[in-house]
This record gives C-alpha cells, sequence and structure tokens, in this order.
C-alpha cells in the first residue's frame, strides 16, 4: 500500500472523524473508495454504499433529504463519482434541501481503475461550481481546522452544504460493507422508518 | 418491361410533384383529454410525493396538475438519470415517487438503473414517446425506436399505452406492479395518444 504523500488529510482518518459520534445522521456513500472508508468508520444500519451508480450518490442524498427533511443526510463520495454527475448540483441548488451535505473526498484521482488523474488534478473546482450553482454553503477544506469547521455546519444542519476535500491519494484495503442491495435497504429502511418499512 | 405497370388511376391519385409535404400529425391538446387529471388523480390516492422531471410537451398538463398540488414535490432534473437515483433516495426515506420524462431522455437513464435493479427499489417512470407514431424529426426515430428494446434489456418491465382511453388504467397497473412487487416499470405513453409535433404550424406562427 502506497504511503502518504505529505501533509494532506487522510481519507479514513476524515471519514472516521466526520462519522465520530453521528446521532441519527443518514449517511450515503459513493460508489468505490468512499464507500470502503464509510464502512471502515463503523458499519451501520443508517449507511447506504453504493456499488454502482456512478454519479448518482449526491441525488440519492436528495431524494432522501426531500423524504426526511427533519433528518441531517451526509453524502460522502468521490471527485470522480461527483464529476460524473455535475447536474445534481444545480438540481439540489434549485430544491435547497436544509440539512443535506454533500462531502467529495478528493483525491483527484480515479482510484479503484489505477489511479488515473481526473479533472480535479486540473484545476477544476469542484466547491467553486457548486458555489456557482446556487447551493448555500460551499468550503473547500485541506486543514484540519478546517475539517472540524465543516463538522460542525455539518451536523448544524442549516442549509445545503458542499464541500470539497482535498485528500491523499492514498491506495488503501478495502474495507467492504455487504453486497446485496436489497439487505442495504431494507436494514436502512428499518433503522429509519422502523420495522413496517418492510410491510410498505 | 414491368409485367405490373402502374394502372392511371394511381397515377392520377398520387401525383409525385403534388404529394403534400407531411409535417406531423396534429397534436391534440391535453386539455381535451381526461387522462392527466385521471393519473393525477391515481398518483395522489397513491401517496406519491417526489414527482421528477425532464418536461416533455405530453405530460405538459400532468406536470401543472403535479405543481399545483401542495402534497407533491416537483423535481425539475437536470438529466433523466437524476431522477432514477432521486426516486431510490425517496423510498429510502419512506416516500413514492414519479419519473416523468420523454423517450429520447430513456438513454439517459441505463446505467443508473442498475440502481433499482440491484437494490430492488420501485420506479415507476411514465414515458411519453417520441420518433413513434407520426414523427417528423428524423432525430427522434434512433431512440424512440429502441426505447421498449433497451428498457427491457436492462430487465425493466415496460408497458404500453396507444390509446387515450387506456392511459389511467395502464398507468395504475405499471404503479401497482413497480410498488407492490419492487422493481422498475416503465409505461410507454404512444405518440397516438397525445399527436405528433406539427411542425409546419409552428413554423407558420412563428414566420407570421
Amino acid at each position: 500500500m502506497s504511503k502518504p504523500m505529505g501533509k494532506l488529510l487522510r481519507r479514513r482518518e476524515v471519514v472516521k472523524y466526520l462519522l465520530a459520534d453521528r446521532g441519527d445522521i443518514l449517511v450515503i456513500g459513493g460508489l468505490g473508495a468512499p464507500a470502503w472508508d464509510i464502512t471502515n468508520a463503523g458499519d451501520h444500519d443508517l449507511n447506504f454504499p453504493l456499488w454502482g451508480a456512478m454519479g448518482g450518490a449526491a441525488m440519492l442524498g436528495l431524494g432522501l433529504a426531500l423524504a426526511q427533511p427533519k433528518k441531517k443526510v451526509l453524502v460522502v463520495t468521490g471527485d470522480g463519482e461527483m464529476l460524473m454527475g455535475l447536474g445534481a448540483l444545480a438540481t439540489i441548488a434549485v430544491q435547497q434541501p436544509r440539512k443535506l451535505s454533500i462531502v467529495v473526498l478528493d483525491n483527484e484521482r480515479y482510484g479503484e481503475t489505477g489511479m488515473q488523474e481526473t479533472h480535479t488534478a486540473h484545476g477544476v473546482d469542484l466547491a467553486g461550481m457548486a458555489k456557482a450553482a446556487g447551493i448555500a454553503q460551499t468550503l473547500a477544506v485541506r486543514t484540519q481546522a478546517e475539517l472540524s469547521r465543516l463538522k460542525q455546519r455539518i451536523y448544524a444542519g442549516e442549509g445545503a452544504l458542499f464541500a470539497q476535500i482535498k485528500i491523499d491519494p492514498e491506495k488503501l484495503p478495502l474495507v467492504l460493507p455487504p453486497r446485496d442491495g436489497s439487505l442495504l435497504k431494507h436494514r436502512f429502511r428499518a433503522a429509519l422508518l422502523g420495522a413496517n418499512a418492510a410491510h410498505q | 418491361m414491368n409485367p405490373h405497370p402502374p394502372s392511371a388511376a394511381v397515377i392520377l391519385y398520387y401525383p409525385l410533384r403534388s404529394f403534400p409535404p407531411i409535417h406531423g400529425i396534429p397534436m391534440k391538446k391535453n386539455a381535451e383529454s381526461a387522462w392527466p387529471d385521471e393519473v393525477h388523480a391515481l398518483l395522489s390516492a397513491a401517496g406519491v410525493r417526489q414527482v421528477a422531471i425532464v418536461p416533455d410537451a405530453g405530460h405538459a398538463r400532468l406536470i401543472k396538475l403535479c405543481e399545483k398540488d401542495k402534497a407533491m414535490r416537483v423535481v425539475r432534473l437536470t438529466t433523466e438519470e437524476e431522477g432514477v437515483a432521486l426516486l431510490a433516495g425517496a423510498w429510502l426515506g419512506g416516500e413514492k415517487g414519479v419519473l416523468l420524462m420523454q423517450s429520447s431522455g430513456v438513454g439517459n437513464c441505463i446505467n443508473m438503473l442498475t440502481l433499482p435493479l440491484a437494490c430492488q427499489f420501485p420506479l415507476l417512470m411514465l414515458i411519453t414517446m417520441r420518433g413513434d407514431h407520426g414523427e417528423f424529426n428524423p432525430a427522434q426515430i434512433p431512440m424512440g425506436n429502441a426505447t421498449q428494446v433497451v428498457l427491457e434489456a436492462m430487465g425493466v418491465i415496460v408497458k404500453r399505452a396507444d390509446q387515450e382511453e387506456d392511459v389511467t388504467e395502464m398507468v395504475s397497473s405499471a404503479m401497482r406492479l413497480a410498488f407492490n412487487t419492487y422493481r422498475p416499470v416503465a409505461l410507454l405513453i404512444g405518440q397516438r395518444v397525445s399527436g405528433a409535433k406539427d411542425f409546419r404550424k409552428l413554423t407558420q406562427s412563428v414566420s407570421k
């Protein structure tokens, strides 16, 4: 496994920190490393890790946030995944869900396919795009202090939020969640809606 | 020598030079159709809350009705695949939804359909057809012609309604299939129901 390259934040520590004392926050993990990261922080019934559907994580979060406006929803995804569904930034900005946070772990790479560079390695500013789309709060995060402010804002749940966290492009062992999509769906709904959810 | 020369009657009836240009079969006004109101009532009674749309003329009245309905949230999308993911999230959160779109958007959805297929999410797609009955625009044909095949290739259940009077019943049927059996179901509403866009009329109305 590759070693960290310097002062960049490290993805597993970032996600563990964001999910420590998570309360009843609902968490979506974009396909690939972010799904392993949220699982590494502790597999949880209120995690919905994606095994596919590239480009759909933020929209999945929007549908959930609109259905559960009182709950905080956190989407953790990667730069490649977000780049595939940029239109979602506009769609989310128009809907202005109050408690939806999208956090992009930006290693400037397609990590699962051989660490090829994404557009963010060439200056594409995702937080800037989110801001231009009209998302209420946007943050670029590079330091622990900025990460700490981000966590406060996520758990305050005061308006749609988008954060781009620059992270180390390290390659880490996979930490796999269950693969059965139906199981992931059922356990999430049962934890959120109660055991009767299966009879809906 | 041609053993079957065309008869004089046929030549007289179809003189090549006076072949009328075919600009499409005139569009019926949705206001005259009962189905958008009936379908809105059906969706409402079923508790549909999230209405994901990329607009089509054939859905115009239904979209208006959903926008006026305070119990429904209309979510405009930039591309149809967003709606597939949105409605999976809605179901995770305990809400039902519907995706209203045109057949040309089906191609945009294909990989995202993995989500409802792999996780058994219900997904109701009401798709008005282009590239179908009386189409004028050549660019609508490839996707219109492939719509049903590509959806079925992905494992989506596809139903069709080609008569106005069938639409409401078919929506009801598709909705029950989707929500009772937890899978993506697409209802294709044929161009014969809403009529093809009449480009000649549109051209004249702009140039006058």
